[in-house]
């Protein structure tokens, strides 16, 4: 598992800018933001959280199709699937590399972020968690849905319309906590949903992704 | 002994099916025809809301067919992952257009409602965005179903995804209810409750919703058998290339 890890990892920081990608992405809709809703610091302030919240989930998205897709052309994925390794285990790992390498980078861009959106100081600490906690909802729901398209052949149209509805409770909860934390609000009831999200998914999916993706190997 | 396991042979389906179905048509229009026009034309203005409180004999029924659609993919899936029949497979398949169309009639009927009465066409209100979201999950499942090739691993793949939509479904639904006041009325119908509407809309608008029930099952019956011809006529085809 740890070896199986390493080498996602590795693979996503040397092979092609995959690692980079999702980043400068967040960053990129952060900027065209403001040229959108215009410049008004207190406009900005209101809605910083939720940009936040939506630009780390579109970039999320944006590397999704790179978890399985290039095991599945080089056939390594079918040595996976013939190793001692449960591909319960192969989707678990497979979503943890896809966390630490655009997950967390988001979540330790996101603050640098909230000051070009003049985000509240309270909102910081709010945003930081609810980001950690509910990013590797996201890898992992992303895995499952990687793992349905994985033998398309144009799959990464299909994978944004399957995945991004899974994705809305994770960003509901997430997002309206950031925004509590703005507000100076409560925010323990929306934190422990997200947490319970994020733990039921990874869980329960790992599961489904590996159904599906003996299924997809058949 | 019969049990219900033997229509899962298409042929039994189909023989069935095709006896039973001019009846439910016949009765799923006579039911819609009756229950329209009477609610339509035979029964007073609501005292609040005029004429306009006439649209809840397409927008609760559509919306009713709508889940339960989902109910009968999410049922047919299961059969299909445990027993591996191929017509729960194709009638989970049938079923998704049909309920997809249901999903926009409420949609669209309640936003027609909606502007003379909340004085807007849509509102991000708990039932109406779960309502999108449960639009956007059908899409989703239907997308899905014509992308991959493989007739077997198609029906694998949606029926998982069915299974984890549902869950997900569900807990959109709890959240967007955290998320936002609504402005939707609560639930108008309920089995234990002693009157739900007054007698004069509730009586039309049970026979319209048997009408949209006998209409989805009529639907779903013929979407059905024409999958399974469809896939009959692929195999003899892909024989007689063969000999």
């Amino acid at each position: 598992m740890i070896a199986l890890l390493t080498r996602d990892i590795r693979l996503a920081i040397r092979a092609g800018g995959g690692f980079g990608l999702g980043l400068a992405f967040f960053l990129i809709v952060v900027v065209l933001v403001p040229f959108g809703v215009g410049p008004q610091s207190d406009l900005l302030a209101r809605i910083a959280a939720g940009v936040l919240w939506i630009g780390a989930l579109l970039a999320c998205l944006l590397s999704l199709d790179r978890i399985f897709a290039l095991d599945w052309e080089d056939g390594s994925l079918d040595l996976l699937a013939t190793a001692p390794l449960p591909m319960e285990a192969v989707a678990i790992v497979k979503a943890l590399a896809h966390w630490l390498t655009t997950g967390l980078p988001l979540v330790l861009a996101a603050p640098v972020l909230g000051v070009l959106l003049s985000l509240p100081a309270a909102g910081y600490m709010p945003l930081i968690v609810s980001l950690l906690l509910g990013t590797p909802a996201l890898s992992m729901i992303g895995t499952f849905g990687a793992a349905l398209t994985v033998g398309l052949k144009r799959g990464g149209l299909l994978l944004s319309l399957l995945v991004l509805p899974l994705y809305v409770p994770t960003l509901i909860f997430g997002a309206e906590m950031a925004r509590r934390g703005v507000d100076g609000l409560d925010y323990g009831t929306p934190l422990l949903m997200l947490a319970g999200i994020t733990c039921g998914t990874i869980a329960l999916l790992p599961f489904a992704a590996a159904a599906v993706l003996r299924v997809n190997l058949r | 002994m019969s049990s219900i396991w033997e229509y899962a042979n298409p042929k039994k389906f189909i023989d069935t099916t095709d006896r039973i179905l001019p009846w439910i048509s016949v009765l799923a229009v006579v039911c819609l025809v009756v229950g329209l026009v009477w609610g339509f034309f035979f029964t007073p203005d609501d005292f609040r809301q005029g004429s306009t409180v006439k649209i809840i004999y397409l927008h609760v029924p559509s919306a009713l067919m709508a889940i339960n659609a989902w109910l009968m993919m999410l049922v047919t899936s299961i059969i299909w992952i445990v027993r591996r029949h191929h017509v729960s497979a194709l009638a989970a398949r049938a079923a998704a257009p049909v309920g997809v169309v249901m999903t926009l009639i409420a949609l669209a009927t309640g936003a027609i409602w909606g502007q003379p009465m909340w004085g807007t066409w849509w509102a991000w209100d708990p039932r109406l965005t779960s309502f999108l979201i449960l639009f956007l999950f059908y899409l989703g499942y239907i997308a899905l179903w014509e992308a991959i090739e493989n007739d077997d691993t198609a029906a694998d793949l949606t029926s998982i995804l069915c299974l984890v939509g549902s869950v997900f479904a569900l807990l959109s639904r709890y959240a967007v209810n955290f998320w936002n006041q609504g402005l939707h009325q609560g639930a108008s119908l309920s089995l234990d409750k002693e009157e739900n509407v007054h007698d004069v809309f509730y009586y039309p608008l049970l026979v319209s919703i048997a009408g949209f029930v006998l209409l989805f099952i009529a639907l779903v019956f013929l979407r059905t058998q024409t999958e399974i011809r469809a896939r009959r006529m692929r195999a003899l085809m892909a024989r007689e290339r063969m000999g």
